[in-house]
């Protein structure tokens, strides 16, 4: 108390010197500036692909929008046919991605020991770490050939299978990763007394487990789906270029990401004031709302997931 | 009496003949072969991706060496090289450390040093997830519509140069950065903050000399693991216009000019008619993978051993 009154008295605030003191406040609007920026980032986005979508909207007309096919440079914008794409790459992914990471997931979880855990892990984080381009690159080369063409010989080169399959084995470790999250926060106690029951491995790991960790599962596959709808070089290098409206996926297409690249790095380079540069953003937006929702979704099961225990 | 007993013993040997006696248990063998196939399908496809590249690529590197990863780029297959895409590489993998990771530090450490729990900062959370959730693409357009215009407008060339690329690719992953470095933060024990906040220091000073330090490994994890996302990204780069270009000659324009990068190389080659050119584009593939790859294993390890000390 003497102290303090002292130092109150000479003058000296415990706060340190005001030099002391304003360099805190700047380190913290700094910090706080940062922070704030990130809001600023998708302000920009919203704003840039918005204000360019709806100035494409009102240069074409709207009966534009429906057509034979996807052909910018004619002015043909068949929205359904990328959306078509999309839904074709996006569901074999998925076929593809869903068992085999939940099966993964599962063995990571439930069977491995630590030793196999902590080397297969990492592998799978590798396998999450290859660029998409270099798995377009691999699905026309090796996914087409020697899998897709050899099951189904009317297959083309470019097809928007191998490009799913593909995407698919990209997807396989987000899928693991998130649900075996889930499945190991399942409290011991819940395998235990199923164990007590009598209950065989595999009933504990599919009729407890599972169940108990199903809001994580839900959400890895919501997740993965979005990567898949958002998923680019792949579909461009592998699918082709999406022409007119299919639902073979032995046919060459594209989906709302591929066309996107294919019109930005066209050879015939697209000027700035055409109405086909400007579907980009078109594009861009479906894109982001497609994205976008189905995060938030994805987000709030992860959620649910977390306050379960 | 004697009953009573006799029925005990036999209900307890036929418990202790159902405990003991093995049986097999086919579905639940089958389950795990199916758990383990699943499992090494992936491998498998990891395994095979890279000794179809490796094996695709062997004659380029046999025959060329290091000419491939100096040459500049070329329309005839035998003499196009990597050099152009490893130094764009390069040059877009400093501006992304130089300007995402500070920045996203800096945003980390307010989220988690700094900030109250208010309206405002669980609204810029939510924001951070949701931007991490947004397709590469849609950055592209971003790029093309401020980097690309605000370079033009500065009388940098004509704005597609290799700052806007790697401006683009910075905001990119930017939230990657914050939601590592954030988990990195939060691993940190508060009874390190109380320690020095009973000491007298300021929260600037607990920051900078204990939590820092202590949360540095696992940011580094965090960024180093950005830093490959980056350099593998192609869409985001096409569609800020690295299409491909030469570097300027000149230094003094080698920022502000035409550029290219290593995966836009492999893009653009995988697409060209040629088979010569597939081989370059695996040769190039490997030089890409041999960098990403790099970053990643490097990122796993060091997680790994702070993992295991922690």
């Amino acid at each position: 108390m003497a102290h303090a009154t002292a130092a109150a008295a000479a003058g000296v605030s415990l706060r340190g010197s005001p030099r002391r003191q304003r360099r805190e406040r700047i380190v913290r609007l700094v910090f706080q500036g940062a922070a704030l920026a990130t809001v600023v980032i998708s302000a920009f986005i919203v704003w840039t692909v918005l204000a360019q979508a709806i100035d494409f909207l009102s240069r074409i007309d709207l009966s534009q929008l429906v057509g034979i096919g996807w052909f910018p440079r004619r002015g043909i914008f068949d929205v359904a046919t990328l959306l078509i794409g999309t839904l074709i790459v996006t569901t074999i992914a998925m076929l593809l991605a869903a068992p085999v990471g939940l099966a993964s997931a599962i063995y990571i979880s439930e069977y491995a020991t630590p030793r196999v855990r902590r080397t297969v892990k990492p592998i799978l984080e590798i396998l999450a770490g290859i660029p998409s381009v270099v798995l377009g690159f691999f699905a026309l080369t090796v996914i087409t050939p020697d899998f897709v063409q050899q099951l189904f010989s009317q297959a083309s080169v470019f097809n928007m299978a191998a490009a799913g399959i593909a995407v698919g084995v990209l997807s396989v470790p987000l899928v693991a990763s998130v649900s075996e999250d889930a499945m190991r926060a399942v409290p011991i106690t819940l395998r235990e007394a199923s164990y007590g029951l009598g209950a065989r491995k595999i009933t504990t790991s599919l009729r407890v487990v599972f169940p108990a960790a199903v809001s994580g599962i839900v959400a890895a596959l919501i997740l993965a789906t979005s990567r898949a709808v958002g998923e680019t070089m792949v579909v461009a290098v592998a699918a082709g270029a999406p022409q007119a409206r299919t639902w073979d996926p032995l046919d060459p297409g594209g989906t709302m990401t591929s066309a996107m690249v294919l019109l930005a790095s066209g050879s015939d380079q697209v000027t700035g004031n055409s109405a086909a540069f400007q579907s980009l953003f078109f594009l861009g937006l479906m894109l982001f709302v497609i994205t976008l929702v189905l995060n938030v979704l994805g987000d709030a099961f992860v959620r649910r997931a977390r306050q379960a225990y | 009496m004697t009953t009573v007993a006799r029925s005990a013993q036999a209900a307890g040997a036929s418990v202790q003949d159902g405990l003991s006696r093995r049986r097999r248990d086919v579905p639940g063998t089958l389950f795990l072969i199916l758990l383990l196939g699943s499992l090494l399908f992936s491998l498998a496809i990891l395994f095979i991706l890279l000794a179809d590249v490796l094996t695709k690529a062997s004659p380029v590197f046999a025959e060329r060496g290091a000419d491939f990863l100096t040459a500049p780029l070329s329309s005839n297959p035998s003499k196009a090289g990597v050099g152009q895409g490893i130094i764009g590489t390069a040059i877009l993998g400093v501006i992304v450390a130089l300007t995402a990771f500070p920045f996203g530090i800096a945003t980390a450490t307010y989220l988690e040093e700094y900030a109250r729990d208010s309206r405002l900062t669980r609204f810029i959370q939510v924001n951070i997830r949701n931007l991490a959730g947004v397709p590469s693409v849609v950055y592209g357009l971003l790029g093309l519509s401020v980097f690309v215009a605000l370079f033009e407008s500065l009388g940098l060339g004509n704005g597609r140069n290799v700052l806007a690329g790697g401006a683009t690719l910075a905001v990119l992953v930017l939230p990657i950065v914050i939601i590592t470095s954030i988990e990195a933060l939060r691993a940190v024990p508060n009874s390190i903050r109380e320690a020095g906040y009973g000491v007298g220091a300021s929260r600037w000073e607990v920051t900078r000399h204990l939590v820092l330090p202590a949360a540095a490994p696992g940011v580094l994890t965090g960024t180093v693991l950005a830093l490959s996302r980056a350099l593998g990204e192609t869409a985001p780069l096409v569609l800020a216009g690295a299409v491909l270009g030469s570097f300027s000659a000149d230094v003094s324009k080698v920022l502000t000019g035409s550029y290219t990068a290593l995966p836009a190389i492999v893009y653009d080659w995988s697409r060209k008619p040629q088979d010569a050119f597939r081989a370059d584009a695996a040769a190039a593939i490997v030089v890409l993978l041999a960098i990403t790859l790099l970053a990643n294993a490097i990122a796993i390890y060091l997680r790994n051993r702070y993992e295991r000390t922690s």
